[in-house]
Order: C-alpha cells, then structure tokens, then sequence
C-alpha cells in the first residue's frame, strides 16, 4: 500500500489544525472504536465558508483528507461545501488506496456535519442529507471496488 | 535524513554478512543437487547433511532427520498443523486446539481445518498474555489430536511455560507443535526440555535470508506432507533442497547460540532502557504483556490517543522502522488480533506501537526512537479532537 506523494505532503504539513473558538458551526464525526475520529469547525459569512479548522483522530490517510478537505472548502458557499464527494477529495490528493477511501469519507461527513450545525442553529433546513460515518451500522468497506 | 534505524526485528533480520559468506558458495561453484550421486552431488549432499546435523544438535533433537528444511516458518506451520491434524483425523480424532493470539500462519490454516470437519478451540491468553495451563486442561477433549501454542507472541514477546503445556497435552495422547519463529536462537530451546513433538522456525527472524525455514518433527510423529514428489527429506517434505539456504540457517544459528550468552543480556537491558523511558517519558502509555515472561528483544506500547499508523509514519520521516497493530496498518479494518485476545479495547489497540530490536541495535538508537517519538506523540495528541476530552488531566 502506498500514499501518493500529495497525500504524504499533507499528512506532513496538515493545513487548518485546530478548532475556531467562535465557530459558527461544529462538525464532529466517527467514533474511537473504529480507530478515526474528526472534529470541523467553520466561520459562515452570507452563507459562504469564510474560515475552516480541523482536528482528526486518524492514520495518514485520514489526516490528510481532513486537510485536503478544509482547503477545498474555504471560500465555498454551503451547498457546493455539502456536495463535495469522497472521490472529489480522493482525486484531489492525487488517489487513495482502495482500503482508505473510507478516510475521505470521514472527511466529507465532517463538513456536511459542521454545515448543518450552522443551518439547524440558525433556525434553517438542514441540507447535507445522511452522515455515513455516524451511523453504528457503517461499513467502510462496502463501496470499495 | 540519511540514517536508517531498523527497530522491527521481529520482522525480519538483515542477512548477517559471516551467513552470506558461509551460504555464498553454494549458488555458483558448489551448486550441485545434493541428490545427485556424482561428486558436485555429494559436495552439496555433505554440506546439507552437516547443515542439518549442526541444527539437530541446537535443537537437542534425537537425530538430525527430525529437522526438516523448509522455505518459511509459514511453510513449516501449515505443513504441521493440516500434516498432523489430517494424519491423526481418524486415529485420534477431529479437534485441535490452538491459542488466539497464534500468528496467521497458524490460524489461517486452524480455519481451514475447521472447514473441513475439524473443530477448533481458540485458547485465549490471559491479559498478561500468558495461557494458563488449567485453561488448556479444560479446553482438552478425547478426540484433540494436536495442540499448537506458540513460544513467544511476535507481537507482544510473551513468552509460554511449553513445558506444562505439552504434559497437559500428552496425557491426553495429543501432540504438540510449537511456533517458535519468534524465539529461536534467542532463548534456550531444547525439544527434549521442552517435550514438543513438532516446532516451526524461519531462517530470516535469526540473520539468515527470506525463504528458508525448520519444521522439527519428533520420529515416529503421525504426519501426512503436503509437498509430494521425489522424496527428498525423509519423504516428509519432497523438492531438492535449498541448499545454500539450508547452510545460511545453519551458520545463523550456530552464530546466535554462540553469542546469545552476551547478546541475551544485552537486548534486555536495552529493552529495559527504552521501556522505562517510554513509560516515564510520555505521559498515558502502557506496556503490553507480562512484564517477566518475555523475550528480551520485544517491547508493546500503547501510546494512548494516538492512531498507530500515522505514528509510524512520522517516525518513518525521522528515518526509524517500526511497526503497529493499528487497523489502517494492516488493510483491514480490524486491529491486532493479538491485542484484542489480551483484552486491550479496540480504541487502544489502534494506538499500539511494537519495537524490536537486534544485533545491530545500539543504546544510540533507543535514545533517537525516544527523542524522535515523544515530540510525534505530542504533535498527533495536539491535533486530536478527543485527547483532551479524554485525559484532561494531563493538559
């Protein structure tokens, strides 16, 4: 099993760590048993993400698809945020090894998760649909090719 | 970041450079096959035969046509385990115990066993990671016709008491293979000591290359083999003999009986050098199994917060090997079997971190691993979302 260089670079120097003291919305995927846990906290303005932080529990993969996830979310309004896919964030690391893709997973959810914390807060539909990654019954590898 | 330092030596070993020169000649000159009558034949013959001679005597067996060449301590596994339980199946009868914490070589083919009308009783290790031989008395049936425990657990390096093990199983007229790819030439092993009628063993654990390995079976031992062809060794395991293999084996062994005196004592004191730093240093870490019954050159972690492979990753940056029982480690979503066997929960088996150490291992590098790994463990924990909330005390 190898990581792609890109993946290698972000799990090295991970970008958005840490947590928004004042964040607008919290995200908090994953549990301990499966091993990745993630924490996203976002600052909304006119319903754009105007600031985004992470903190994850997690392998290689995990952490750098937390990173890679926060970047491609900066400056994105909520609904393209809620819509990026877990191929999109695997694509954009350069591919991930078929036993990781549940890693991008755990980062998507993550966004969706803090996205809705902001809408539902504010009084608004929530709009990202099913977490997977929150579900007791998830089975990371049952998309796997 | 030039420098490499090996701490995964129950991985594998680098090929000790007195093994290359002793196994050397038997690939271009003295190639003959040892079955051959001419005298290239009888070159290699008398080489294989001495090669052989020299493990019987390590291993105290009875006669050296006990010791059979293999290609892996996996070969020498599978082939004791289906060899055995299939010869014994309508003698003695269809159940077989092993531990939980046995390496895959020994599982994977207890499964394949239990699929095929055997069943199987999984023993599991105290969380110390020792069997307790009351354990095995009771999990002993009429129709056990073979018990395999390992020696040491090459996660853990718990070492087991064979010897109250194999009386258990003799008097109920089972026999008893032993894995000891992780002990040999690194503890004391006498087959008559220790009473074990079959034992696996592999050449690259002890400085020797990949691909070569000992199954010990006692004479007069039920077994059916599984490679069959022109007979060679005894007709328990056909194919023509590894012959430089089975040479490298034996001068690696020969090398490891005759330092072990000093070579023993000092891996256990640079395993207790990096034990107690680790404890001491890191703050929330654990050491797995018994802290006595253990090998000298294997120390378990639990780094607790910290996921295993991106702990091994980090290290890797620094240009140090080791390894983890971490599920994103292994491709599976699972962590150690082993660990869990012992009762670590899930969420701390994520965070385990195996260090084995050699003969090239030295006080310098246990200090880097400690000087490398307590900033890495710090880092991982600062950007944990749950290490706080877990242990708030500590921040």
């Amino acid at each position: 099993m190898l990581y792609s260089e890109k993946v290698m670079e972000h799990f090295h120097n991970p970008r958005n760590v840490g947590e928004l003291p004042d964040a607008d919305g919290v995200g908090e995927v994953g549990n301990p048993v499966c091993g990745d846990m993630m924490k996203i906290t976002i600052k909304v303005d006119d319903d754009h993400i105007q600031d985004i932080r992470f903190q994850t529990l997690g392998c290689g993969a995990a952490i750098a698809t937390s990173s890679i996830v926060t970047e491609m979310a900066r400056g994105m309004t909520l609904a393209d945020a809620v819509a990026i896919t877990k191929q999109e964030v695997a694509e954009e690391l350069g591919g991930l090894p078929p036993a990781k893709m549940h890693c991008s997973v755990l980062a998507t959810d993550g966004l969706k998760a803090a996205v809705d914390d902001f809408l539902v807060k504010h009084g608004r539909e929530p709009i990202a649909g099913p977490i997977a990654s929150n579900d007791p019954h998830f089975d990371p590898h049952a998309e796997e090719e | 970041m030039d420098r490499i330092t090996y701490l995964d030596y129950a991985a594998t070993t680098p090929v000790d450079e007195r093994v290359v020169d002793a196994m050397l000649p038997f690939l271009a000159q003295r190639f003959g096959n040892p079955n051959s009558l001419y005298s290239l034949g009888r070159d290699a013959y008398t080489a294989l035969e001495a090669s052989r001679e020299s493990v019987a005597a390590s291993l105290g067996a009875s006669h050296p046509s006990e010791v059979l060449f293999t290609s892996c301590g996996t070969e020498s596994d599978n082939t004791a385990l289906i060899g055995i339980a299939s010869a014994m199946a309508e003698r003695k009868g269809r159940h077989i115990v092993v531990s939980a914490f046995e390496h895959h070589a020994v599982l994977e083919p207890a499964h394949w066993l239990e699929k095929r009308g055997f069943s199987v009783t999984y023993l599991k290790p105290q969380t110390d990671g020792v069997i307790d031989p009351d354990a095995l008395a009771e999990a002993m049936r009429d129709e056990t016709c073979l018990v395999s425990i390992m020696h040491a657990n090459n996660e853990i390096g718990t070492v087991q008491r064979i010897r109250a093990l194999v009386e258990i199983a003799h008097a109920r007229g089972a026999y008893f293979h032993t894995d000891a790819c992780q002990t040999l030439g690194k503890m004391d092993f006498n087959v008559e000591d220790l009473g074990v009628d079959a034992a696996s063993f592999s050449g690259h654990k002890i400085y020797a290359p990949k691909g070569t390995g000992v199954l010990y079976l006692r004479r007069g031992t039920r077994f059916q083999p599984y490679l069959m062809g022109g007979g060679q060794e005894f007709k328990k395991r056909s194919g023509t003999q590894n012959v430089a293999g089975a040479v490298a084996f034996a001068t690696a062994l020969r090398i490891m009986d005759e330092e072990r005196p000093l070579e023993g004592p000092r891996l256990a004191s640079l395993r207790d050098r990096l034990v107690s730093a680790v404890l001491e240093g890191i703050e929330n870490t654990e050491l797995n199994g018994s802290l006595t019954e253990r090998l000298p050159n294997i120390a378990n972690f639990i780094i607790k917060g910290v996921e295993g492979e991106a702990m091994l990753l980090q290290l890797d940056a620094k240009g140090i090997s080791v390894s983890t029982g971490s599920a994103c480690s292994s491709g599976s979503l699972e962590p150690s079997h082993v660990l869990l066997s012992i009762g670590c929960p899930p969420e701390l088996a994520h965070g385990s971190l195996r260090v084995s150490i050699g003969r090239f291992t030295t006080e310098a590098d246990i200090d880097y691993l400690v000087d490398c790994l307590t900033p890495i463990v710090e880092r991982l924990r600062s950007m944990s979302p749950v290490y706080a909330k877990m242990f708030p005390a500590s921040r």
